[in-house]
C-alpha cells in the first residue's frame, strides 16, 4: 500500500468516523450558548477551545463536518448520476447528434466560472445547503460526462466490445454491462477529487453566507464568524481552517493513492 | 487558421447567447419584486405599479431580455434600481479593483509556479521534487479565504506591515498596490500550486522525448536542453491552464474581496443581491462570464497559432 493511500485513507477515515460519532456523542453541546466561557483557548476542558458564544469548537467541527460531507457527497452523486449516463450515451452514439449535443453542452458549462454561477444560484433561490448542493452538483455533471465519454470511446474500439456487438447486444446494454465496469476505477478516482473540490466550494459558499444557515454549524460559517475575532482569539479562525485543509488533503491523497493502486495510467482531470 | 478562428468565434457567440439566456432566466424566476422591495412593505399598490412601469418591469420577459441584451451590445448595461446610476459606471469603478487584483494574482502565481515546476521536473524524485510536490498538495487543499485570514493575522495584526483591509484608491499607486498585495497572495497560492503541478508534468513528459535526447547528444547539459527546448514545448499545456485559471481567479476575487473589504465587483454583487438590485447582478455576472469565455477563446487561438495540428481538430 502506498504512502498516499495510507495517509489519505487514514485522514478520510478519521473525519468520517468523527462525523458518524457526532450523531451519538459530542464533547459539548453545539446548541447551548455559554457566554461566560467564550473564546477560551484550547485546553483540557475544551480540547480545541470555545467560540464567541462559548460553544465547544471540537463539537462544532464534528457537527459541521456533516454539512460539508453531505453537501459534497450529494453534489458528487448528482454529477455521477447524470454525467456518467450522458457520457456513456455520447460515446455509444459517437459522431451522432446526441454526442454532439452532449459534448457541446458540457463544453458550455465548463466555460462558465462555476463559483460565480453557484453564487448566483444560491443568491437568487435563497441561501441554504440544498441550493449549495445543486449549484455545486451542476458543475460536476460535465466533469463526469466528459471523463466517461473519453474513456468509453477508446473501449468501444476494443475487441471484446466488438464481440459483444456481434453477439447481438444493444448499444445501451453493452454500455451498462461492459463499458461501465471498465470505467469504474476512473470514476472512483475522479469522484474522490470532486468530493474534495465540493468540500472547498461548500466552505467558500457558507463563508460568504450562501451555504447552510445558522444554527446548523458549517466550517465556512465558523470562519466567517471568526473573522472579526481573529486578533482576539486566533484559534477560532485557525482550527476550522485546519479541519478543511486536512479533510481536503486526505481526500486528494486518497484519490492519488487509489489511482496508483488501481491503474497509474488513469488520466484524471484536476484544475 | 482563418477557418478555425471563425469556427471558434461562432462557438463563442453561441456560448454567450446561451449564457445570457441562462442568467436572465435564473434572475427572472428569483422570488421578490424589486419595486416592492425598494418601496418597503407599506407602499400603496399604485405606487408600486408606477415604479414597476418606470423601471420597465411591466414589459414581457422577452421584451426585457431583448432590451437587456441589446443594451449591453451598445455598452448600456441598464440603470441600477437602487442607486439610479448607470450600471456600466458602477461596474467601471469596481473593475479597477477586481481586474488589477486578478492580474496581480495571475502574475504572482506564474512567478511562483514556473520556477517551482522547473525545479521539480529537472530532478525528478529528488528531495527538491518531493518538497515541491508536497507543497503543491498543501496549496490545493488550503481554501484561499482562510489563507487570506492567516495573512491578515500575521502581516496586518501581528507585524503591522499591511492594513487588514480596505482600499485607498489609485491616487497613490504605491498604496493601492500595497492594499492589493495580501489579497493577491491569497488568491495566487492555490493557483500557483495547480500551475506548478501542470508545469512539472508537462516538462517531465517532454524531457523523455527524442529531440531532448538529441539535444543532449549534441552536448547540451540537462539544464540547457530543458531551458532551450523543453520549456517552449511545455508552455502549450501551461498556457491552457493559465486561461482556465482566469475564471477561478475572478471567482476567487469575489470571495477574497469579502475578506479584505475591497470595494470590487464581488462586493458589488453581494450588495446588489441583498438590495434585490437584479439588473446589476445580471450585468456583473454576464460580464464575468463574458471575460472568462473571451479569455478561453483567445487561449484557443494562441494554442492553434503555436501548434498547427490543433487547427484540424475541434
Amino acid at each position: 500500500m502506498s504512502r498516499n493511500l495510507l495517509i489519505g485513507g487514514a485522514l478520510t477515515a478519521l473525519f468520517v468516523a468523527a462525523t458518524l460519532l457526532s450523531f451519538f456523542w459530542t464533547p459539548g453541546d453545539v446548541e447551548a450558548l455559554d457566554i461566560a466561557r467564550r473564546l477560551r483557548p484550547p485546553g483540557a476542558e475544551n480540547l480545541l477551545g470555545t467560540d464567541h458564544f462559548g460553544r465547544d469548537i471540537l463539537s462544532m467541527i464534528m457537527v459541521g463536518a456533516r454539512t460539508s460531507i453531505a453537501v459534497a457527497l450529494v453534489a458528487v452523486g448528482i454529477g455521477m448520476g447524470l454525467g456518467v449516463p450522458l457520457g456513456l450515451a455520447a460515446a455509444a452514439n459517437s459522431g451522432g447528434w446526441l454526442d454532439e449535443v452532449i459534448s457541446r453542452l458540457s463544453d458550455l458549462i465548463f466555460a462558465f466560472p462555476s463559483l460565480v454561477i453557484a453564487i448566483l444560484i444560491t443568491a437568487v433561490f435563497g441561501a441554504g445547503a440544498i441550493n449549495a448542493i445543486i449549484a455545486i452538483g451542476i458543475f460536476n455533471i460535465p466533469v463526469f460526462a466528459r471523463l466517461t465519454r473519453g474513456a468509453a470511446l477508446s473501449l468501444w474500439k476494443r475487441e471484446f466490445i466488438m464481440a459483444a456487438r456481434v453477439s447481438g447486444k444493444s448499444r445501451a446494454r453493452i454500455s451498462a454491462e461492459h463499458i461501465l465496469p471498465n470505467v469504474a476505477n476512473l470514476l472512483i478516482v475522479q469522484g474522490t477529487i470532486q468530493f474534495s473540490l465540493g468540500i472547498l466550494a461548500e466552505a467558500a459558499l457558507s463563508y460568504v453566507g450562501l451555504g447552510a444557515q445558522p444554527p446548523v454549524p458549517s466550517w465556512g460559517r465558523m470562519l466567517a464568524d471568526a473573522q472579526t475575532m481573529v486578533a482576539l482569539a486566533p484559534h477560532v479562525a485557525i482550527i476550522p481552517g485546519l479541519a478543511i485543509v486536512f479533510m481536503v488533503l486526505g481526500l486528494n491523497l486518497l484519490g492519488d493513492g487509489l489511482r496508483d493502486a488501481l491503474d497509474p495510467r488513469l488520466k484524471v482531470m484536476r484544475t | 487558421m482563418l477557418r478555425y478562428a471563425l469556427k471558434r468565434l461562432a462557438s463563442l457567440i453561441v456560448s454567450l447567447a446561451v449564457a445570457s439566456v441562462v442568467i436572465f432566466l435564473v434572475v427572472e424566476v428569483a422570488p421578490g419584486d424589486p419595486a416592492s422591495f425598494m418601496l418597503g412593505i407599506n407602499a400603496r399598490p399604485d405606487t408600486v405599479a408606477a415604479l414597476r412601469a418606470e423601471l420597465g418591469l411591466d414589459a414581457s420577459p422577452l421584451q426585457r431580455y431583448l432590451a437587456w441584451v441589446g443594451g449591453m451590445l451598445t455598452g448600456d448595461f441598464g440603470t441600477s434600481y437602487t442607486y439610479r446610476t448607470p450600471v456600466s459606471e458602477m461596474i467601471g469603478d469596481r473593475l479597477w479593483i477586481s481586474l488589477p487584483l486578478a492580474i496581480y494574482a495571475l502574475t504572482l502565481s506564474t512567478l511562483i509556479a514556473f520556477p517551482a515546476g522547473i525545479l521539480a521536473a529537472s530532478r525528478r524524485g529528488s528531495p527538491r521534487d518531493i518538497g515541491v510536490m508536497a507543497a503543491t498538495q498543501l496549496g490545493v487543499a488550503i481554501p484561499n479565504f482562510w489563507f487570506a485570514m492567516l495573512l491578515v493575522l500575521l502581516f496586518a495584526i501581528n507585524l503591522r506591515w499591511f492594513s487588514a483591509g480596505g482600499f485607498p484608491g489609485w491616487d497613490n499607486p504605491f498604496q493601492a498596490m500595497k492594499a492589493l498585495t495580501l489579497p493577491a497572495i491569497a488568491l495566487a497560492l492555490p493557483q500557483a500550486a495547480i500551475l506548478a503541478r501542470v508545469m512539472r508534468s508537462a516538462l517531465i513528459d517532454i524531457l523523455s522525448e527524442d529531440f531532448i535526447r538529441t539535444a543532449r547528444a549534441k552536448g547540451l547539459t540537462r539544464g540547457q536542453a530543458l531551458r532551450r527546448h523543453g520549456l517552449r514545448n511545455a508552455l502549450i499545456p501551461v498556457l491552457t491552464i493559465i486561461g482556465l485559471q482566469f475564471s477561478f481567479l475572478l471567482a476567487g476575487a469575489i470571495i477574497i474581496e469579502q475578506v479584505f473589504f475591497l470595494p470590487g465587483l464581488g462586493r458589488l454583487i453581494f450588495q446588489s443581491i441583498t438590495q434585490r438590485d437584479l439588473i446589476v447582478v445580471e450585468s456583473v455576472v454576464m460580464l464575468l462570464v463574458f471575460a472568462v469565455i473571451l479569455v478561453n477563446f483567445l487561449v484557443d487561438l494562441a494554442y492553434a497559432a503555436v501548434d498547427p495540428r490543433l487547427r484540424t481538430r475541434a
